[in-house]
């Protein structure tokens, strides 16, 4: 039962106010991709003992969608930021590195 | 024997009498009695019979931690199992029943178990039930369901009801006694919001049967000042009989308030489950004595000592009249001399340490209780009560010295943190080796959205055993609670305690400790599962070396009080026998809830007709007071028929059909989703969700339309309607409305987010009613006010106007193969506007007609359904829909996938109709068996049924079904296996089985 701030209204919201989209920053790949490009993309997914990137949907809330920063195993969250990007903004990433100096995700993409 | 001592019992009112009945002999009780008090006092000394071996059972314990007074309580639609009597307060009227025996507690057939004990050790289920394999099903199975389970599930209805409560605390204390009491009061001196839980119904746990001062004046009366304080503050809430039943991520905790278990007739809900968000947590949840594990430390009579002093001090009860004491810690003294006190005799302390304890024992001496040290239990004799006991040495195999008489035996093996609710959510332990217990580590407490510690423990629970050490550790805890949740905390003198000190403990994991195997083979660890010494090292021995292992094959530890006397001496046996020390072995995983909790409290308010919303078109009355027959669709309800007087479902529905092919029919089609989707990029939008090219739909005109999943897999299909330049409505299927709104919103925000589009799902905003059949039209010239002729509103065009009346949007789209129109009017008009056709069709022969009818008519014309053609396996290329995907567009949600070489297999299974060959319905879900078998011995397939219908119209069984190169071998005949072992013939044919050309619908 975690608590996230949906980046859009501001509300501190209980996880049963919110619905997870897995990882978070995958990049489409549609016609003419290659197959192992397109099956990563479908299929392959992170499942990180620590610093994770997340999608989450304000579902009973204002119904948007946000990425959240966390710690699997600390439940540590580093930020939430608006879906409308392609990588963590820096302060998020400030926040991780304060944390685990050196950490590291795979590429962002 | 047990019996009510002349004197003492805290908490219990002599001056009034309570009857209660226990497998139906009526008995009598005080109130503030628990059932087990209450049934010691009746000298009921066995109360149930253990789960694998049958063997008579005592009381062992006296709270939560009880593994063996289990009761089925109630009657009838209070009835409820696996209650523990010590947790159970006694109300008059209560009646109570024994479990796991039969035919009675006293004679039990099951018994004979434990004389065949040495056949059935750790592990005997699975090594026994494995061959010959075809006995599982009809021999094993079937036994072992009939011995598993412990008390009885309930036959009737709950009659009872229960809540949910929210609430939000700066500082949660659970557990009311000194430590939590006292934490509470130094955070609530900084005006932190506090909630203090106390499982029982009364404050201050053990600490007043412990006895010892706070800053001079008795426990018991400290309890009362603090308590009194607490009440008078206002930013502090306190509850007995709410159990803290679990800690999850961020602070959120469960409590598990009894509100009426204690009383003979009650109003209101009887439990309530708190769903508490909480800045800071304080586990004040005390510590539980340990069991030593002697042989025949199960037979009733055995007790740990804290729970004999328990129900002396508290209950005026004593657990026998001549009593030995086991121990290897200095607490079991107290025991000792509170016995004695009592008038009870102590005929010996056998105190495992060689040169035995400090004060108290000096104290217990000078009483006259001889004191034997170095001695140990060699063995228990007796079968449904304590006889005698056979006294060894310590440090030996269990060569019996001298043999005493006596009634009960008290235990003392030391004494372990209750650190569950602080591991709940990742709390970690920490080995105390002086105390020989797991305490938390204070470094690594379970963490929060900021990465700090949210759990904090106090006094026991944190392995402080002494009184003055808790008080210290219960002030400095709330404080640091009330700094943690942003508040000041008062620098206030925490008080001073003063009690007896304790010389340091021995551990003792058996009894002797070299006990010969005989001795090893009787030695329990865990009562309620019948595990012991022996089973353990069995599994050591066998290779079980993770202590999760050995949980689950010698079920260590499980069931309803998940080894909360028996995880420690468990696990130091492992360790032991793995040669290993104890923190190298671990504990298993604490999970909530604590003890068990009701499904009624899990499930609170949320049942019969509020447990889902019902959804309801605007006509929903109208179809209920018109003999709807009802079908669940999504959460709505749809008329599956609507039957006349007398008629059955079937024969309505081939009614409805006939009727709308030959005069008129009427559907409610308000259900179906109606998205909006409006924007400059909307056509765009749509070229990407849809397999087909949407952006080139013309205004005024409709286009049916498929939509897959990434992965290439077809999940809806409905009508879209090109509004104007920059508008579209998407139809939907009824179930898929709200997941296809979600999963345009998921690509419009995360993917696509700097295109210009909104959507908005319109489903509930109007009411949808199509005109189907011959006469549709003549319905609507009748009603009136807009032109509907085939030349002005062709077939897949639509227009706005007025009927009778109302404001229409009329589309001419066809889902049953007759002319028809499905009208849109604003959901308020719905009624209206159906009861009006219903009037003006009268002359036509007009019918309402329900979801089945639909369904027949749509598989009549070979269209597909979502959800019976497709599962999640199907493309639309499986299906012949290849007409409706572009082979223009570069890309679409799915094009990428169905061009991975499995999806453009020629042997992908392709949709055929199906015509049996002698008229029946195939059964639905079939499959065509092809030549031989597989590697597993069941027939080849090569097709299965999707929609099976008996066709009114055709007066035959049609269906309609995928099949290996199915369009490739019309004309072929398949045969089907039903699950009755019969097969059935059909013929593969084209799937339109009526109106080919479309004739019907286009005029």
């Amino acid at each position: 039962m975690l608590i996230l701030t949906c980046p859009y209204c501001g509300i501190t919201a209980d996880e049963t106010e919110l619905a997870p989209g897995g990882e978070a920053h995958l990049k489409r790949h549609g016609p003419g991709s290659g197959d192992d490009e397109f099956h990563s993309y479908l299929f392959t997914r992170e499942n990180p003992r620590g610093v994770h990137f997340e999608r989450w949907r304000h579902a009973y809330g204002c119904g948007k969608w946000f990425h959240a920063a966390r710690d699997t195993m600390t439940l540590e969250v580093f930020g939430t930021y608006k879906a409308q990007t392609t990588e963590p903004p820096k302060e998020v990433r400030a926040a991780i590195t304060a944390r685990h100096p050196g950490w590291s995700w795979r590429d962002f993409s | 024997m047990s019996h009510r001592l002349a004197d003492h019992g805290r908490l219990i009112d002599r001056s009034k009498r309570i009857g209660f009945s226990f497998n139906g002999a009526p008995l009598a009780g005080h109130p503030g009695d628990t059932l087990a008090s209450a049934l010691l006092a009746n000298a009921r000394m066995m109360v149930g019979r253990s789960f694998k071996y049958h063997r008579a059972r005592g009381v062992v314990a006296s709270g939560a931690e009880e593994p063996n007074a289990l009761m089925n309580m109630g009657q009838g639609a209070t009835f409820e199992p696996n209650q523990r009597a010590t947790t159970t307060e006694l109300f008059d009227g209560l009646t109570a029943r024994s479990q796991n025996h039969w035919p009675s507690l006293d004679f039990d057939i099951g018994a004979i178990n434990t004389h065949l004990s040495r056949f059935l050790p750790a592990g005997f289920y699975y090594k026994m039930f494995m061959y010959p394999r075809a006995f599982w099903k009809h021999v094993y199975e079937p036994f072992i369901r009939q011995s598993a389970g412990l008390g009885q599930a309930p036959r009737e209805r709950d009659c009872d009801t229960y809540e949910h409560f929210y609430a939000f605390t700066d500082v949660l204390v659970i557990g009311g006694g000194i430590a939590g009491l006292l934490a509470a009061h130094a955070a609530a001196q900084s005006g932190a919001k506090v909630l203090v839980l106390e499982q029982t119904a009364f404050w201050g746990g053990r600490s007043p049967v412990d006895g010892g001062t706070v800053d001079g004046v008795p426990v018991e009366q400290a309890i009362e000042k603090i308590v009194g304080e607490l009440e008078e503050m206002d930013n502090v809430t306190l509850r007995t009989r709410c159990m803290g039943a679990g800690v999850y991520d961020h602070g959120y905790v469960l409590g598990y308030e009894r509100l009426t278990d204690h009383l003979p007739v009650a109003e209101g809900p009887r439990h309530r489950l708190w769903r508490i968000r909480a800045a800071q947590v304080i586990t004040a949840t005390g510590a539980i004595e340990r069991p030593l594990s002697f042989a025949g430390n199960d037979v009733p009579g055995v007790m740990l000592a804290s729970a004999m002093r328990d129900y002396a001090v508290n209950y005026g009860v004593a657990a026998g009249r001549r009593i030995v004491i086991a121990t290897n810690n200095d607490d079991a003294y107290r025991t000792a001399l509170c016995l004695k006190k009592a008038g009870l005799d102590v005929v010996r302390v056998l105190d495992a340490r060689s040169i035995g304890g400090g004060a108290l024992m000096e104290e217990a001496r000078a009483e006259g209780i001889r004191i034997d040290c170095g001695r140990a239990i060699a063995k228990v004799t007796g079968g449904k009560r304590v006889r005698k006991v056979k006294i060894c040495a310590q440090d030996g195999i269990g060569g019996a010295l001298e043999d005493i008489d006596c009634d009960a035996v008290a235990m003392s093996g030391g004494w372990s943190p209750v650190v569950h609710l602080w591991s709940h959510c990742g709390g970690k332990l920490v080995w105390d080796e002086d105390q020989a217990h797991f305490r938390p580590d204070p470094e690594r407490p379970p963490t929060g959205p900021d990465g700090a510690g949210f759990v904090t423990a106090a006094g026991a629970a944190n392995g402080i055993l002494s009184l003055d050490g808790a008080l210290k550790d219960a002030t400095a805890a709330g404080r640091a609670a009330a700094k943690a949740a942003g508040f000041k905390p008062r620098r206030t003198a925490a008080p001073t305690g003063d009690s007896v000190a304790e010389a340091p403990l021995e551990p003792v994991w058996l009894m002797p400790r070299a006990a010969q195997v005989s001795l090893r083979s009787k030695s329990w660890l865990d009562f309620q599962n019948d595990v012991k010494v022996s089973d353990v090292q069995l599994a050591a021995r066998e290779g079980f070396e993770s202590v999760e292992h050995t949980k689950r094959y010698t079920t260590l530890g499980m069931a309803t009080d998940q080894g909360k006397l028996s995880n420690i001496n468990g696990l130091a046996i492992l360790s032991d026998a793995l040669g290993q020390p104890i923190p190298a072995t671990g504990t298993t995983t604490f999970r909530p809830p604590y003890t068990p909790i009701s499904m009624g409290a899990i499930a609170g308010e949320a049942r019969g007709e509020v447990f889902q919303p019902l959804r309801k078109t605007p006509m929903h009355d109208w179809h209920a007071a018109h003999g709807a027959d009802w079908e669940p669709v999504g959460h709505w309800r749809r008329p599956y028929a609507f039957l006349r007087d007398g008629e059955r479902v079937h024969d309505a529905v081939e009614r409805e059909v006939k009727n709308t092919r030959q005069a008129l029919g009427l559907l409610d089609a308000s259900t179906l989703g109606k998205l909006l989707v409006k924007g400059p990029d909307a056509g765009r939008f749509l070229d990407m969700l849809y397999t087909n090219m949407m952006s080139t739909l013309k205004p005024g005109h409709c286009r049916y339309g498929l939509m897959c999943s990434e992965n290439g897999f077809l999940i809806d299909d409905g009508v879209v309607a090109r509004i104007n330049e920059d508008t579209f409505l998407c139809h939907t299927t009824t179930g898929g409305a709200d997941r296809i709104h979600g999963m345009m919103e998921e690509w419009l925000q995360t993917e696509w987010w700097d295109w210009q589009v909104y959507v908005a799902n319109l489903t509930e905003q109007f009411a949808q009613v199509a005109v189907v059949g011959p006469n549709a039209r003549k319905v609507l010239e009748k009603l009136g006010g807009m032109d509907v002729s085939a030349k002005t509103l062709p077939f897949m065009g639509w227009a706005d106007g007025r009927i009778g009346g109302f404001d229409c949007r009329v589309y001419r789209i066809s889902f049953s193969g007759e002319l028809s129109f499905e009208i849109a009017v604003p959901a308020s008009q719905g009624l209206a506007f159906w009861t009006a056709l219903i009037a003006a069709g009268e002359e036509f022969g007009v019918m309402p007609y329900g979801t089945e009818a639909l369904h027949i008519m749509r598989a009549e014309k070979g269209f597909i359904m979502i959800g019976d053609e497709t599962d999640g396996t199907v493309i639309p290329q499986d299906l012949g829909l290849d007409w409706a995907i572009s082979r223009k567009k570069d890309d679409y949600l799915g094009k990428r996938a169905q061009q991975r070489p499995h999806m453009t297999d020629p042997g992908r299974w392709k949709l055929v109709g199906l015509e049996t060959l002698d008229g029946s319905v195939l059964p639905d879900g079939a499959y065509a068996v092809a030549p031989g078998r597989n590697a597993n011995g069941q027939r080849n397939t090569q097709g299965r049924v999707t929609s099976t219908y008996h066709s009114p119209t055709l007066g035959r069984g049609i269906a309609m079904g995928l099949a290996l190169k199915g369009p490739e071998r019309m004309g072929e005949v398949l045969e089907f296996a039903g699950t009755d072992g019969k097969t059935t013939s059909a013929r593969i044919v084209d799937p339109v089985f009526y109106d080919k050309d479309g004739e019907k619908q286009n005029v």
